[in-house]
C-alpha cells in the first residue's frame, strides 16, 4: 500500500564524483521490490524527486537510495545528513517480477545513474539462483560505483566513455565481445543506452527502467508518459505504470 | 465549527476540494485517505475524444511553482464517464467535472455527454487551458468566446456551470462579467499563468511544449487579487484556487470574497495536502476570529 512517511536517514555517504549513497529507516523497506523508487520530498521544493531503491535490508527494515546530482534537487538531498528525516512515498512504481520469471541467467546492463537499481534485482536474481553477469557503463573513473558489490554477484564488466577505468566505449561494446546465452536482461540508464541496449539485444527478452521529470509520481498528473510500440496513440505513465517496462513495450525517445 | 458552504448545485460539507488535473480522478489519492473527507471533488478535464497530450518533458519546477504543459492528455469524455467516474459513486462527496474542447461544438458535445452521467453534481467549463494550439485559452481570453462558448454550454448542460477563468488577461473583471451576462452559474478563478523555463546547459525551455502553465503559492497574491476583484464587482459564487498550501492560505481566498476553494499543485508536494487543510481549517477560523466558513466569505474586503 502506497503511504507517505517521514524517514529517518541512517547514513549519508558520498561514494563517487558527484555520487550518493543514502541508508534510510523505514518500517515499508520490506515492500520495496527491484525497480521500485520512492518519491522523496525536499525543503524548498515545490515537486517531490524519485530516486530509485538500489538495496533493501528487511532484516534492519532499511533501504539504501543512490543518486547523483543532476539539478537543484539532487543537490539538496546530497546536503543532508545521518539523523535528517526526510518525506518519502512508498513504495512506488512497478518492479522487475523477479518472482515470476524462470531464467537461469540474466545479463544486468546499466549506466551511470541507472545502476542502482539494478544492485537490488541483481542481488534478488542470485538469491534465487539465477546465474547474473552484469556490463556497467560510466562516464570516467571518478564516477564508477557499486562494482565490488555487483563483483559478488556474478561476472562484471566496466566501460568508462573516456577510457580512464575498464574498457574504453560503451556498455554495447562490452556487449558485443561476451555475446552471452541469456534467457533475460535488465536494463537501466540514459535513453541513449536503453535505445542501444534495446536494439543490440532486440531478439532477447528484457525487462528496462526508465526516469522522466515527475509530478505527482502516483499517477494523477499524466506528466511522466511514455508512447507504447503497439500504438503510439496510447501512453503509459512512468510513474505507476513504470518504471519498468517489457523492452519492446514503450517507444525510447 | 460549521464549516459548510453552498454554491449552485454543490452543498459542501467543507469548502476545500482538489482542483482539475491535480487529482486525475481520484483513485490515486484513495490509497491515502477517505475521498468522502473532501468538500468536493474537482477530476480531470473530458474532451469529445481521447488526447494524447503534449510531449515529454510536460513538467519543470520553479521558484515557488511549477511549470506544466500537459495538453488535455485524457480518454475521452465517453470513457471517463463509463470508467472513472462510477469509481467516485462509493465517496460522500459531490463530483465537478471539467468540460474542454477546441471547438463550441466540441464543448457542447462533452456537456450534453455529462448530462446523462448521474455521477456528477456540476461542471466546470474548462476555458483557459494554456496548453493546447485550439481553443482552451483562446475562448479565455476574448470576451467575446467566452461568453458564446458558456451561453451555448449553459443552454445544453443539466447540470449548474462553472467557467474557470483564465489569469492571462488585462482585466479578469470584464471576462467575469461577460461569462456571468452568457449565464454561468458561478466561477472558478484562477488557471495557471503562461510561463516558460529554459534550461542554460541544454540552451532550451525545460517543457518540451516551450511554454508551460505556472502553478503553486507562486501566483496566488495574482489570484487573490482576482478574486478580490471579481467579489467587488460581481455578484456570483467563486470557486477561488491559485497556490493553495495551507489552512491559512485557504481563509485568505475566503476573505477575498471565495465561497469555496480548490487545492492543485500541493496534492503533489503532498498527497494529504486536502484533507490536512481540511482538519486545520476550524483552528484557522477560530484564530482570526471567526465561527463559520460562510462567515468569512468576503470580509478581506476593505469599505464593505
Amino acid at each position: 500500500m502506497i503511504t507517505k512517511q517521514l524517514i529517518e536517514i541512517k547514513s549519508h555517504l558520498r561514494i563517487a564524483e558527484d555520487t550518493f549513497e543514502v541508508v534510510l529507516q523505514s518500517t515499508l523497506a520490506r515492500e520495496l521490490k527491484p525497480g521500485q523508487f520512492v518519491h522523496v520530498a525536499l525543503k524548498n521544493h515545490m515537486l517531490r524527486r524519485p530516486v530509485s531503491v538500489a538495496n533493501v535490508d528487511a532484516e534492519a527494515e532499511t533501504f539504501t537510495i543512490v543518486f547523483k546530482i543532476f539539478g537543484e534537487g539532487t543537490k539538496s538531498l546530497s546536503r543532508y545528513q545521518a539523523g535528517d528525516h526526510l518525506d518519502v512515498i512508498l513504495p512506488c512504481g512497478s518492479y522487475y517480477p523477479v518472482e515470476e520469471l524462470e531464467l537461469d541467467h540474466a545479463l544486468i546492463v546499466g549506466g551511470g545513474i541507472g545502476v542502482p537499481p539494478l544492485y537490488y534485482l541483481a542481488k534478488s536474481l542470485k538469491e534465487k539462483g539465477v546465474k547474473v553477469t552484469t556490463v556497467l557503463g560510466f562516464q570516467s573513473k571518478a564516477h564508477v560505483f557499486y562494482e565490488e558489490k555487483f563483483q559478488l554477484l556474478g561476472d562484471t564488466y566496466i566501460a568508462t566513455n573516456d577510457g580512464t577505468y575498464g574498457k574504453k566505449g560503451f556498455v554495447t561494446d562490452i556487449i558485443s565481445e561476451l555475446s552471452p546465452t541469456i534467457d533475460y536482461y535488465f536494463s537501466c540508464g540514459p535513453t541513449p543506452m536503453l535505445q542501444a541496449v534495446t536494439n543490440q539485444l532486440a531478439e532477447q527478452k528484457g525487462y528496462i527502467s526508465l526516469e522522466e521529470r515527475m509530478g505527482c509520481g502516483v499517477g494523477t498528473c499524466y506528466a511522466c508518459v511514455v508512447p507504447l510500440k503497439e500504438d503510439p496513440t496510447q501512453s503509459k505513465k512512468i510513474c505507476k505504470d513504470g518504471p519498468v517496462f517489457y523492452a519492446n513495450e514503450v517507444i525510447l525517445t | 465549527m460549521n464549516l459548510t458552504t453552498t454554491l449552485p448545485g454543490l452543498s459542501l460539507k467543507n469548502p476545500v476540494m482538489p482542483a482539475s488535473g491535480c487529482f486525475g480522478f481520484g483513485k490515486e489519492y484513495s490509497q491515502f485517505y477517505d475521498l468522502s473527507d473532501l468538500g468536493a471533488i474537482i477530476v480531470k478535464a473530458a474532451t469529445g475524444q481521447a488526447r494524447y497530450g503534449n510531449p515529454t518533458p510536460r513538467v519543470a519546477e520553479t521558484t515557488s511553482g511549477m511549470l506544466n504543459a500537459i495538453g488535455l492528455q485524457n480518454p475521452g469524455v465517453d470513457a471517463i464517464i463509463k470508467e472513472e467516474l462510477p469509481f467516485l459513486r462509493s465517496y460522500d462527496t459531490p463530483v465537478i467535472a471539467n468540460v474542454a474542447g477546441s471547438t463550441v461544438e466540441e464543448y457542447v458535445q462533452v456537456t450534453k455527454a455529462l448530462n446523462h452521467s448521474q455521477d456528477i453534481a456540476a461542471i466546470e467549463l474548462n476555458i483557459s487551458c494554456p496548453n493546447v494550439k485550439e481553443g482552451g485559452v483562446q475562448f479565455g481570453t476574448d470576451p467575446e468566446l467566452a461568453k458564446e462558448v458558456t451561453y451555448q454550454v449553459k443552454q445544453a448542460s443539466n447540470y449548474p456551470v462553472y467557467v474557470k477563468l483564465s489569469p492571462n488577461v488585462s482585466n479578469i473583471v470584464t471576462m467575469a462579467k461577460a461569462v456571468t451576462d452568457a449565464g454561468a452559474d458561478g466561477l472558478s478563478m484562477i488557471n495557471t499563468l503562461t510561463g516558460m523555463q529554459i534550461n542554460l546547459k541544454q540552451r532550451k525551455p525545460i517543457i518540451a511544449n516551450k511554454t508551460g502553465g505556472l502553478s503553486g503559492p507562486a501566483i496566488k497574491p495574482i489570484a487573490i487579487r482576482m478574486v478580490y476583484e471579481v467579489r467587488q464587482a460581481l455578484d456570483i459564487p467563486i470557486i477561488g484556487m491559485g497556490g493553495i498550501i495551507t489552512a491559512e492560505d485557504a481563509l485568505e481566498f475566503l476573505l477575498a470574497g471565495a465561497n469555496a476553494v480548490a487545492v492543485g499543485t500541493a496534492n503533489f508536494q503532498n498527497p494529504l495536502a486536502c484533507p490536512e487543510i481540511i482538519q486545520e481549517l476550524p483552528r484557522v477560523l477560530e484564530q482570526y476570529g471567526f465561527q463559520s466558513v460562510e462567515e468569512a466569505i468576503g470580509k478581506g474586503h476593505v469599505n464593505g
